[in-house]
C-alpha cells in the first residue's frame, strides 16, 4: 500500500472504529461463515458417525468412531497418492507450458493481449464436460495423435486414451487457464524497465530472466500452482472419463463412497483428511508469503 | 547477435500461437462434431454431413429443459454473488481494520477447497438437517464458491484504481454518495461485469459441486454426464458450440464500444 493511499484512508479526524467495512463484509462472511465453515464442521462430525443398521438406508448415528479413518485410508491410500502424483504431474506441465505464453503476453503481445486472454477464458464457455470428452475424439485409437505417436513408437501401450497418461493430459488441458491467468496478472505488473536496467548492466539475457523476472514474478507462480494443484487433485471427470479403473484418482472414491454407495462416514473421513492435506499446504503457502496477497 | 534474438522472439511467438491452437483444439472438435450425424449412439467420431442437430436442438426435451434450469440458476447465482462479493472487495481494498486478514483468509479458503469436499460438505449439512436437495441447494452451493471468484476479479480492478480521483471529487465538495456513484463505482464497473460474466460461466459449467446437491434437478452439465454413457448428442454439441461463440461475440462487442467511447472522450 502506497503512502498516498495511506494519508487518504486514515482521516484524521477522532479514532473511532468505522463500521462499514463491516457492514459491507458482513452478508459474505456470514454466508461463508454457514455455508462453508459450518459444512466443514458438519462433516468432521459425519466422519465420525457410526451406521445405525446395515443398509445406508438405516442412516448413521452421531459417535466417536476414530477407526473410520484408519480402514478409509488403508483402503484408499493408493487414490490419495494417485491424485497427487497426477495433479503435481500436470501442474509441473502447466507451468512450464503457462510461463511462456504469459511471458509473452506480459511483454510482448501488444494489441493481441487481450484477444489472447479472451480465447484463454473463452473455452471455458463450452463444457468442461463436453471438452475433457472432446479429447476422447482426439485422442482416439484412430485419430491422428496416435497414429502419429505410435508410427514413432512413442506409447508403451499403444493407445492414449484409458491410460494414465490421457488423465493427465486431460488435467494439464483443464486447469492450464487457471495457471496462466494468475502467471500473467503477476508478470504485467513487472515494470520493463526494470528489465532494461539490468540489460543496461550487461547482466546477459539468462541472469536477466532468473534474476529479475522470476524472482517477481514468483506470487503468480504460487498462486498459479495452487490454483491449478487443488482442483486437479480433487477432480474426479479425467479419471472418469479419460482414464480406466486402475486410474481412479481420490476424488472417484469420495463421489461414489457420497453418492452411489452412500457411505457417508468413510466418504466424510476421506474428505476431511484430504482438506488437511490442502490446509496443510495453504498455510505454508501463508507462512511465506503472508495473507495480504491471497486475493 | 541479431538473429539470435529473432530467433528467440520467433520462438516465443509461435510457442504462444501454439498454446492459443492446443486450448482451441477441443472447441474446434465440439463444433466439428455439431454437425455430425453420429452413426451409432455416440458422437466421437465423423460420419456424414447434417444440420438435424441445429435446426432441431430440442428435440430431446431434456437437453433444452435442463438448459433452461442452469441459465435461471446462473443468473440467480451471479447476481447475488456479484453484489455480496463486490461489497467485501470494497471492504478489503478501500478499508483497513480489524480482521481484513482473517477476511482473505476465509476469501481464499474456499478457492483453496478441492470442489468435491465443497460439495460434500454441504451434501453433508444438508443431510444432517433433513434439508431437501433441488433447486435452492444448488443456488446457496454454487453461490459459496462463485463469491470468492468475484472478489478475486474485483480486486485487481479496484487495486489499480488511483485513489486520488476519489480525493479530487471529495475535494470538489461531492457527498461521499455523490463519489461512489460518479467517480468509485464507474471505474470498478469493468471489473464488476467481469466478475459477473465469471461467476455465471462458473455456475452454468458448474459439474461436481452441483452433482453433489441436485437432488434430482437437472442441470445441463448433469444432463451432459448422464448422457455421455450411452452417447452424447449432437444437440449438446450445438449449444455449446452457441455458448461459446456468443460468449465471444459478447466481449468483442464491449471491446467495441469501449474503444469508442474513448475515441468519443479523447
Amino acid at each position: 500500500m502506497s503512502i498516498v493511499q495511506e494519508s487518504i484512508t486514515a482521516k484524521p479526524k477522532k479514532r473511532r472504529i468505522n463500521r462499514t467495512p463491516y457492514l459491507l463484509i458482513l452478508p459474505g462472511i456470514g454466508w461463508l461463515f454457514i455455508f462453508f465453515l459450518f459444512p466443514l464442521s458438519t462433516l468432521l462430525a459425519t466422519s465420525l458417525q457410526k451406521p445405525a443398521g446395515i443398509s445406508p438406508d438405516d442412516g448413521y448415528l452421531p459417535a466417536f468412531k476414530v477407526s473410520n479413518y484408519s480402514s478409509a485410508l488403508a483402503e484408499y491410500y493408493p487414490q490419495f497418492f494417485r491424485a497427487f502424483l497426477y495433479s503435481g504431474i500436470a501442474t509441473v506441465i502447466c507451468l512450464l507450458l503457462a510461463y511462456p505464453i504469459a511471458y509473452y503476453m506480459a511483454f510482448r503481445a501488444r494489441k493481441y493481449r487481450n484477444l489472447m486472454l479472451v480465447l484463454i477464458v473463452a473455452p471455458f464457455f463450452a463444457s468442461f464436460l463436453l471438452r475433457t470428452n472432446a479429447w476422447k475424439t482426439i485422442l482416439s485409437g484412430d485419430g491422428l495423435v496416435v497414429s502419429v505417436l505410435n508410427s514413432i513408437n512413442l506409447l508403451p501401450q499403444d493407445r492414449i486414451l484409458n491410460t494414465s497418461l490421457a488423465v493427465v493430459a486431460g488435467l494439464t488441458y483443464n486447469f492450464l487457464p487457471f495457471m496462466i491467468l494468475p502467471l500473467y496478472t503477476s508478470l504485467e505488473k513487472i515494470d520493463p524497465r526494470l528489465i532494461e536496467a539490468a540489460g543496461d548492466l550487461y547482466s546477459p539475457p539468462s541472469q536477466r530472466f532468473w534474476k529479475v523476472v522470476w524472482p517477481l514474478s514468483l506470487p503468480g507462480v504460487i498462486s498459479g500452482t495452487l490454483l491449478t494443484f487443488i482442483p486437479a487433485s480433487g477432480d474426479y471427470i479425467n479419471a472418469e472419463l479419460l482414464g480406466s479403473i486402475k486410474d481412479k484418482m481420490i476424488g472417484n472414491v469420495i463421489q461414489s463412497q457420497f453418492i452411489d454407495l452412500r457411505d457417508y462416514p468413510t466418504a466424510s473421513a476421506l474428505s476431511f483428511t484430504f482438506m488437511a492435506v490442502i490446509l496443510v499446504m495453504v498455510y505454508l503457502y501463508i507462512r511465506k508469503s503472508g495473507t495480504d496477497n491471497l486475493v | 547477435m541479431n538473429i539470435i534474438k529473432l530467433i528467440r522472439e520467433k520462438t516465443l511467438q509461435v510457442f504462444s500461437v501454439l498454446i492459443i491452437v492446443y486450448l482451441m483444439l477441443p472447441l474446434a472438435v465440439i463444433i466439428l462434431l455439431s454437425f455430425n450425424k453420429p452413426k451409432g449412439r455416440q458422437n466421437t467420431s465423423w460420419n456424414e454431413f447434417s444440420l438435424d442437430a441445429w435446426t432441431n436442438i430440442c428435440r430431446d426435451q431434456t437437453i433444452c429443459s435442463s438448459f433452461a434450469t442452469s441459465i435461471k440458476i446462473g443468473l440467480l447465482v451471479t447476481l447475488i454473488s456479484t453484489i455480496v462479493g463486490t461489497m467485501i472487495s470494497f471492504a478489503l481494498i478501500r478499508h483497513r481494520y480489524r480482521g481484513r486478514g482473517t477476511t482473505s483468509l476465509l476469501i481464499f479458503l474456499p478457492l483453496a477447497t478441492p470442489e468435491v469436499i465443497l460439495g460434500a460438505s454441504l451434501l453433508a449439512l444438508f443431510l444432517n438437517i433433513f434439508i431437501p436437495l433441488g433447486f435452492w441447494t444448488i443456488l446457496l452451493a454454487q453461490i459459496t464458491f462463485t463469491i470468492s471468484f468475484v472478489v478475486v476479479v474485483v480486486n485487481a480492478r479496484l487495486a489499480g484504481m488511483d485513489p486520488r480521483l476519489e480525493q479530487a471529487a471529495m475535494d470538489l465538495y461531492a457527498t461521499p454518495l455523490q463519489t461512489f456513484r460518479y467517480v468509485t463505482f464507474p471505474i470498478a464497473l469493468p471489473g464488476i461485469m467481469a466478475a459477473a460474466l465469471l461467476s455465471f460461466s462458473l455456475s452454468f459449467d458448474d459439474f461436481i459441486v452441483t452433482t453433489f446437491n441436485s437432488g434430482r434437478v437437472v442441470t445441463f452439465p448433469i444432463y451432459i454426464w448422464g448422457a455421455a454413457q450411452r452417447g452424447i448428442p449432437p444437440q449438446v454439441n450445438v449449444i455449446a458450440s452457441l455458448m461459446f461463440l456468443g460468449s465471444l461475440l459478447l466481449v468483442l462487442v464491449a471491446s467495441l464500444i469501449s474503444k469508442r467511447r474513448k475515441a468519443i472522450y479523447a
